[in-house]
């Protein structure tokens, strides 16, 4: 029986940007993306598509499908998961609604999408997206699709009929198994995920992603209503006064440093 | 909507006491229930929970409800889900508060779906505005910016950040009832079972509980110095930590990490080498005291939260650092 798991991204802007590229909209509502910064898939998605490949490795045959909710969509960046080595990639332009600060609203959008992309037996999604930490819309896909879900993975396995997770706890871990189909999230404990290969790269540039428009979704029945109301975002002020401790070199920069914790009666 | 009048926390054990999350909840929650004059409720969830009684009283509890079952004896999401959900339709809460802990970020969003409301996630701050509604605020992009959102639902779902509410006790104040319900669960409401926990150790100090935490980051370049680092933190009397950066590359094990996604820490003093301060990783350590940096660029950002440090190769600084600290600990 071939397989087919369908994996969950998010384009996000790159966590990584300097602090003073962070800018918020004049309006206090809304995160600015720096337009000279390109944006990332968000890095736990990028386990998530690992996570796909390495259980592609393992079993008969296997789809992967790659979809995502969004806007705006950098066609660059979003390509990488084919250039891993995934089947297919359907990118939902959903325009301003799909940014919704209510996870409800991305839950149902993607489950709409997977609802439309048919039958599968394993949806990954990251554990986490790094704009708004939410943790929230695998599960809203989950219960919406009455299907169990096992979060923050470092390992995924499956069988004909079951998926077994090891479970990032903080001190170990812990193994769990539920009936397939199911939901599963990854954290960065799983690994590095692969680089696109040179034959992936050229493989990558004869597949195009699949646009849909929310049109395509078939929304039947009304979005659920937001219940969240952003009333500000605003940039945490930061006044500390950091005394630098200064030595002949290094090693003495060290040693004055011990006896100013000494003086302070720090240590 | 009708009767919505209490708040309701979530509680937890840890290691047969009231975890310290949840009397920050109560102490929270408290001034929430104040505001609004209504009642603040807490459930607690597993077996033989009559003991724990006089504690939670402590916090001006209303009704404590002491949800017993053999079935919730350990931790499991869907049945701890299904016993709050059939608490919360038999008692309308107007807001449900959990902690960010463990099972508190397995329950909250999956409360939120299971109640058919939203979830204000990870906040650090909670008031009710002049609708009743309850406002909450919370670090977004991993800390580089704060929200503030209001809650529209019902019932107003919200998860808490550990360590950001200061716990009083309030012993006057609650009814006091004490409510003991069977709620309806089983062993078939189970979706994903745990097969097998495996504890991998830490020796030493607890991150979590030491007053010193010296933690390593990408700048280290590798696993040899951390040796050093858990030599300098043994002598201190304290605990080793790590960023991301330096877990993710397999340099120390996952359980040092100090984060939004690692551990939370509040020690006195916290000593970072090679760690750039990124939002993310302050998260987890925004709490600490005195912050005290070795970092060889002057610019990096952890200087913005550090009272002291020095610019420089922590291959020089750090040795230096040690060796007087040796000679002051022989000393004394
Ligand atoms: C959703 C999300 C969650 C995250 N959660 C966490 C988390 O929980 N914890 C966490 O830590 N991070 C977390 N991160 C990652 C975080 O954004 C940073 O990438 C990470 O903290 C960087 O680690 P670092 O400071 O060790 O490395 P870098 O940022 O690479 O910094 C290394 C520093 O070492 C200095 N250095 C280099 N060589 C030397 C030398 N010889 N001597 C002295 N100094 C030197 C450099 O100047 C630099 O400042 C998360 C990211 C995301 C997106
Ligand atoms: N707009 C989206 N499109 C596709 N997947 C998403 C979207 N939003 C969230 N996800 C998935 O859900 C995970 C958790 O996101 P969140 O609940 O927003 O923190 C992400 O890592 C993705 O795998």
């Amino acid at each position: 029986m071939p397989v087919h798991i369908i994996v969950a991204i998010k384009q996000v802007m790159d966590p990584e940007i300097p602090p003073s590229a962070f800018t918020i909209a004049e309006n206090a509502k809304e995160v600015v993306s720096p337009s000279n910064i390109p944006p990332v898939i968000n890095g736990y998605d990028e386990q998530a598509i690992e996570a796909a490949l390495r259980i592609k490795e393992t079993v008969e045959e296997a789809t992967i499908t790659v979809v995502s909710i969004g806007s705006n969509f950098s066609l660059d960046v979003m390509k990488k998961p084919l250039s891993m080595g995934a089947d297919e990639l359907i990118l939902v332009d959903t325009g301003d609604i799909g940014n919704d600060p209510d996870s409800n609203i991305a839950a149902y959008l993607l489950t709409s999408a997977i609802r439309k992309i048919g039958s599968f037996d394993l949806i990954l999604c990251g554990r986490q997206a790094s704009d708004w930490d939410n943790a929230q819309v695998p599960v809203g896909v989950a219960s919406m699709l009455k299907v169990p879900i096992i979060t923050v993975g470092r390992k995924v396995e499956i069988t004909a009929k079951n998926v077994r997770v090891e479970r990032v706890l903080p001190n170990g871990y812990e193994l769990v198994e539920s009936n397939l189909p199911a939901v599963v999230t990854l954290s960065s404990e799983l690994g590095e995920p692969r680089y696109p290969t040179l034959r992936g790269i050229m493989a990558a540039t004869k597949k195009q992603p699949i646009l849909w428009s929310l049109n395509d979704l078939s929304i039947d029945e009304d979005l659920p209503t937001s219940n969240l109301t952003i009333n500000t975002i605003t940039t945490p002020e930061k006044q500390n006064e950091c005394t630098i401790i200064e030595g002949e070199n290094g090693q003495e920069a060290g040693k004055n440093l011990a006896l100013k914790l000494r003086e302070a009666k720090l240590i | 909507m009708a009767n919505c009048q209490n708040i309701l926390v979530i509680g937890e054990l840890t290691e047969g006491s009231l975890s310290s999350t949840t009397k920050e909840l109560l102490t929270v929650g408290r001034n929430l229930a104040d505001s609004l004059q209504e009642d603040l409720n807490v459930v607690l969830l597993g077996e033989n929970l009559s003991q724990y009684t006089s504690d939670l009283l402590f916090f001006g509890t209303d009704t404590i409800y002491l949800a017993q079952h053999s079935l919730l004896e350990d931790y499991q999401d869907d049945l701890y889900v299904e016993a709050i959900t059939q608490l919360a339709a038999s008692t309308n809460p107007r807001s449900i508060l959990l902690g960010k802990t463990l099972t508190g970020k397995e329950l909250g969003p999956r409360l939120a779906f299971k109640l058919g409301t939203s979830l204000l996630q990870d906040c650090i701050h909670l008031a009710i505005d002049t609708n009743k509604n309850l406002v909450g605020k919370r670090p977004i992009y991993g800390g580089n910016a704060l929200a503030e959102i209001t809650h529209i639902g019902t019932p107003q779902l919200a998860i808490v950040r550990p360590k950001t509410i200061e716990v009083s006790v309030q012993e006057q104040k609650g009814k006091g009832n004490i409510n003991e319900y069977v709620p309806e669960l089983s062993d078939s409401m189970i979706q994903a079972r745990t097969i097998e926990k495996v504890d991998e150790p830490v020796s030493g100090v607890r991150l979590e509980d030491a007053r010193i935490v010296v933690s390593g980051g990408r700048g280290l370049g590798g696993p040899e110095p951390f040796r050093d680092l858990e030599d300098l933190a043994s002598l201190l009397g304290g605990a080793t930590g790590a960023s991301r950066a330096a877990c993710d590359a397999g340099w120390i094990p996952s359980s040092y990490q100090v984060g939004l996604t690692g551990k939370t820490i509040t020690p006195d003093l916290y000593i970072t080498v090679g760690i750039s301060g990124a939002s993310q990783h302050m998260a987890g350590c925004s709490g600490a005291k005195i912050i005290v940096s070795i970092n060889k660029d002057s610019e990096a950002n952890i200087f913005k939260d550090s009272a002291f440090g020095v610019v420089g190769d922590w291959k020089e600084v750090l040795p230096g650092f040690i060796d007087q600290i040796k000679s002051m600990t022989n000393a004394s």
